[in-house]
């Protein structure tokens, strides 16, 4: 009853070209946004920005690159980590080599970058599929881990090997305080976010969806298995580069390669999987999920133990962490293997016939 | 002449070692189509019952017998890697019989962090060492045919028989006994091999065993080479490019790639090392298993992939 569809017709082609058709969804959206950009920033302190709302929208926006690859064009990486490592870099580069280089424009530059890398990358896609693509994928992320620690040129031949970025600006708007950080990667999720909505509406998603699917009948049916995996490939890591070069600049400021380590990829896959394959929804629901875990059960677990009178060590707790960590993660792939996003339907589905269920 | 053979046979043993961890993830993937991630974990968490097994029974018995303590760690390490199969097979692949390939290789992630976290629970985080009375003395030979000889770590050359020995054993368990050709069947279909009678659940758990006890002797000889500790889990992705390589379905294909991986790693180390800035170890392996893959999508000794539509 809440949320029904039947009862709004379009009556012009502009109407039926929405990204959100469906008046529920619109304003839910829009709802939603204007909630992230104005109401957050009353409610959350510096804390909660800093160590957990801007990391999660960096990751999602990640998260989101990485389904657009697996969840909707069918091609496992474990290279997530290292396209990120690539926009950050990339991005970081085009800053101190170029002067009077626009911020936005540099990430926006990294991510072309790492795009750039993504279609390099994404040539064995052509010829092998599933594990041994994963596999194919580690590849970058072992090269890049490699050169971003051994090649000076990357990291402008600093001592330490660690890059760090001065000042934030970006069209005159200084970027300093935790919630402007906070504001400034909401505008580049939303963005991003509502693009990639788009795009796997369009033709091309389209295509990704189809190769996803079968490869064999896509072609068939005059889909270009070459252009379409290429294409989802770059566009893929575009996203990826740009969320590494927020990850960089805005989350961490200074960093050097291992923030960007085989472990970030692993991450960001659980995060796909964990979320839902195959959906927008689903990219933030996993990064939610991944994100706030570690910090909760990092706060809980030592209050529990005071609960019942045990003092936890700090190994015991990282230990626990371990353990609790993998066995959500198992459990909810053993309960829902379509991931957090499939809940989010099935309560839009109940929503449908609400409260008339029969 | 002699340091490029010095090199090429430490390259060999230590591709050897590698194809050890590499099989662990073929017995896996070719029993029940599952790409274990946990591989890596597993041969941590033998390594570290072994350890401190043989440790615990030392003090118990207050006996300093080597052998003893060797034979109670093995042992419980054994034990230990029973209830790992038993337990993954009954609470995690059970309930995911038909699922896509992608997550199940998620599932065994989670089951690597589990097992990382409750190993180093029970059995501690420090860095324990294994003796089991490997010699460590190097030996020189061939000083008959090469000027100065051919330096060669003893214990390398053991585990490296050793390894030998365990994929010979179990080429001929999968070939020519029923179980192996059962477990075959299983990794094709999960349901056809369940509808001609094979019981999945049993078959699973065996492979599993037998995955944790090559864990169990990969553990032994790595952590008797470099101690027991919690970077042992990374010899996982050392041996990842190895199974590429060699075919994700073959068990000759695990050592041929080893050796082949071994020697590249080390050879390009020293000859090419020094030009890049060294630590190319790593990558190197991953690109040549790559550039065999874009030739070889299957591997050099994989079943070929046919696609039916």
């Amino acid at each position: 009853m809440i949320y029904r569809e039947n009862g709004q017709f379009k009556t012009s082609y502009l109407a039926d070209q929405q990204i959100f058709t469906i008046a529920q969804d619109k304003w839910f959206v829009l709802g939603l946004i204007a909630f992230a950009a104005i109401g957050v920033p009353f409610l959350a302190d510096e804390y909660l920005f800093r160590a957990v709302l801007i990391p999660f929208l960096v990751l999602a926006l990640a998260a989101l690159g990485v389904n657009l690859l697996v969840g909707y064009c069918g091609q496992i990486t474990l290279g997530a980590g290292a396209f990120m490592a690539i926009g950050a870099y990339a991005a970081y580069n085009f800053m101190v080599r170029v002067d009077g280089m626009p911020l936005v424009l540099a990430m926006l530059l990294g991510g072309v970058a790492a795009a750039g890398f993504g279609i390099l990358f994404g040539i064995p896609s052509l010829r092998v599929r599933g594990l041994y693509l994963a596999v194919a994928t580690l590849a970058a992320q072992f090269l890049c881990d490699w050169a971003f620690l051994r090649i000076g040129w990357f990291t402008n031949n600093s001592a330490s090997g660690s890059v760090s970025v001065a000042k934030l600006e970006a069209f005159g708007w200084v970027i300093n305080t935790p919630v402007e950080k906070y504001l400034f990667c909401l505008i580049f999720v939303v963005v991003f976010a509502l693009l990639a909505k788009n795009m796997t509406r369009a033709s091309i998603g389209r295509q990704w969806m189809a190769i996803r699917d079968m490869d064999v009948a896509a072609e068939v049916i005059g889909i270009r298995p070459m252009y379409a995996k290429l294409s989802a490939f770059a566009v893929s890591s575009f996203f990826i580069g740009v969320a590494g070069a927020l990850w960089g600049f805005v989350h961490l400021g200074s960093w050097e390669p291992a923030a960007f380590s085989v472990d970030r990829s692993f991450q960001l896959l659980f995060m796909v999987i964990i979320g839902g394959m195959g959906s927008i929804m689903g990219s933030f629901f996993g990064a939610a999920f991944i994100v706030i875990l570690p910090i909760f059960l990092n706060q809980f677990l030592p209050f529990l133990g005071g609960l019942v009178g045990v003092t936890v060590s700090t190994a015991g707790i990282s230990h626990a962490e371990f353990i609790i960590f993998g066995s959500l993660i198992i459990f909810f792939l053993i309960v829902e293997p379509h991931g957090l996003a499939r809940l989010w339907s099935i309560a839009k589905q109940k929503l449908r016939l609400w409260p008339f269920p029969h | 002449m002699g340091f490029f053979i010095e090199t090429m046979l430490g390259g060999l043993m230590t591709g050897m070692l590698y194809s050890l961890v590499a099989l662990g993830f073929v017995l896996i993937f070719k029993a029940s189509g599952v790409f274990n991630f946990a591989q890596g974990a597993m041969v941590l968490v033998a390594a570290l019952a072994m350890a401190r097994f043989s440790e615990w029974s030392n003090a118990a018995l207050g006996g300093d017998s080597l052998f003893l303590a060797n034979v109670i760690g093995i042992i419980g390490a054994g034990i230990v890697m029973f209830a790992v199969a038993w337990t993954v097979e009954r609470f995690v692949l059970r309930k995911l019989v038909n699922q896509e390939g992608a997550t199940l290789l998620m599932v065994t992630l989670g089951i690597a962090y589990v097992l990382e976290g409750l190993g180093q629970t029970f059995f501690g985080s420090e860095i324990y060492s294994i003796n089991v009375g490997m010699p460590k003395d190097p030996v020189i030979m061939f000083e008959g045919l090469i000027e100065g000889g051919v330096m060669i770590n003893k214990e390398d050359f053991i585990a490296a028989l050793l390894a030998a020995v365990l994929v010979g054993g179990l080429t001929v368990f999968f070939q020519k006994t029923s179980v192996g050709r059962a477990l075959r069947a299983v990794a094709d279909d999960h349901q056809a091999a369940q509808s001609v009678g094979i019981p999945l659940n049993k078959t699973w758990v065996i492979v599993w065993c037998v995955a944790g006890l090559v864990a169990l002797v990969a553990g032994i000889i790595w952590g008797s080479k470099m101690g027991v500790q919690f970077s042992l889990v990374t010899v996982a992705l050392r041996a990842l490019p190895v199974v590429i390589l060699g075919g994700l379905t073959s068990v000759p294909g695990a050592i041929v790639g080893g050796l082949i991986i071994g020697v590249g790693e080390k050879l390009s180390e020293v000859y090419l090392g020094p030009y890049v800035g060294g630590g190319i170890e790593i990558w190197f392996a991953y690109v040549m298993a790559l550039i065999v893959l874009l030739f070889r999508p299957q591997g050099l000794f994989g079943e070929k992939i046919i696609n039916r539509v």
